[in-house]
């Protein structure tokens, strides 16, 4: 299915948001994740079931003031 | 000084933002006594560029506090406060939701909107706010313990750009945790909001962007210090008229 990462369209094979990151290589990362704009806990990454154009957040500490 | 019941070493919080380089930044953290870091959250790219920060800002020593800069909305607000909170393990959150984009005013409704859920999630909210008096009571009436007024727009290095408003708004929340956050320039600035009795100061811009940010840190760092002595010494009250220092009584007669 087709789904949307940061911004861009890529095609993955998962079908829970664990194994999605896990295949875009952000595994054992220290990151944060929203589907659709809502926050999604790291616990529930693995229960989370995606759909078709869902829209992926994965956000990482950066320079801030 | 306290802020949520933490102790803080010193009154400057320093942001991470805009140095030449990740050496820089950390020289300047040590420069400046700085005892928080402001951080944010941006998407990560696959080659993990937040990594090798998360790493930098852990060595710092300094305690955390994630803002949800470029926020627009409350909700954008809300869920940005999340992520940060399971990313930096803490529940402080420096509260940004912008109302206007060439003068990064915050949009105070959104703000203490936002600020009333976060608090409800158990968040420690330090929300980015101006000096108006009514919205600072909303704040406080949405849970928050502190408040950040700006001194003039953020990274604009103007001081403070209403001093009369910022020293009622001290006036009138006298218990209350106030912070000067954005637009301070030079370090006479940050010394001006100490001795008119503000809690700490906290900027980004004046000194990453210094020609020698390292030299600028430490002169903010001093500024800081020597504007909470003054202030704890009670400054003498400004008059528009002289009065000689040197004693009249025993002057010579001599025409």
């Amino acid at each position: 299915m087709k789904i949307e990462i940061n911004g861009s369209r890529v095609e993955v094979v998962a079908t829970t948001l664990e194994a999605a990151l896990a295949e875009q290589g952000f595994t054992d990362k220290a990151v944060a994740t929203a589907v659709n704009g809502e926050f999604v806990p790291r616990a529930a990454r693995a229960t989370l079931t995606l759909r078709d154009g869902d829209r992926v957040e994965v956000l990482a500490p950066m320079q801030g003031g | 000084m306290q802020f949520y019941g933490e102790t803080l070493s010193t009154r400057l919080m320093l942001g991470t933002a805009q140095y030449p380089s990740p050496a820089v930044l950390q020289a300047a953290f040590e420069a400046s006594r700085a005892s928080v870091a402001t951080v944010s959250l941006r998407r990560e790219s696959t080659g993990g560029d937040g990594q090798a920060f998360w790493a930098l800002i852990q060595s710092l020593g300094t305690r955390l506090l994630p803002n949800t800069a470029g926020c627009h909305t409350a909700k954008e607000a809300v869920t940005t406060a999340n992520m940060a909170r399971e990313v930096f393990g803490t529940d402080w959150i420096k509260l940004e939701v912008i109302g206007h984009n060439d003068t990064l005013q915050p949009d105070v409704f959104a703000l203490v909107e936002a600020a009333a859920e976060l608090s409800s999630q158990g968040f420690k909210v330090f929300p980015y706010c101006t000096e108006d008096l009514i919205v600072a009571e909303k704040l406080l009436a949405a849970g928050c313990e502190v408040l950040m007024p700006w001194g003039a727009p953020i990274g604009s290095g103007l001081g403070l750009n209403n001093v009369h408003g910022l020293t009622r708004l001290r006036h009138e929340f006298a218990g209350i945790p106030l912070v000067i956050d954005a637009g301070l320039g030079v370090p006479s600035h940050a010394a001006q909001a100490m001795e008119l009795g503000f809690d700490a100061v906290l900027l980004n811009t004046a000194v990453a962007r210094a020609g020698d940010p390292v030299a600028m840190a430490g002169a903010f760092g001093a500024a800081v210090e020597a504007g909470r002595i003054a202030f704890d010494a009670t400054p003498i009250e400004a008059s528009d008229v002289g009065s000689a220092s040197t004693p009249v009584v025993g002057k010579a007669f001599l025409t």
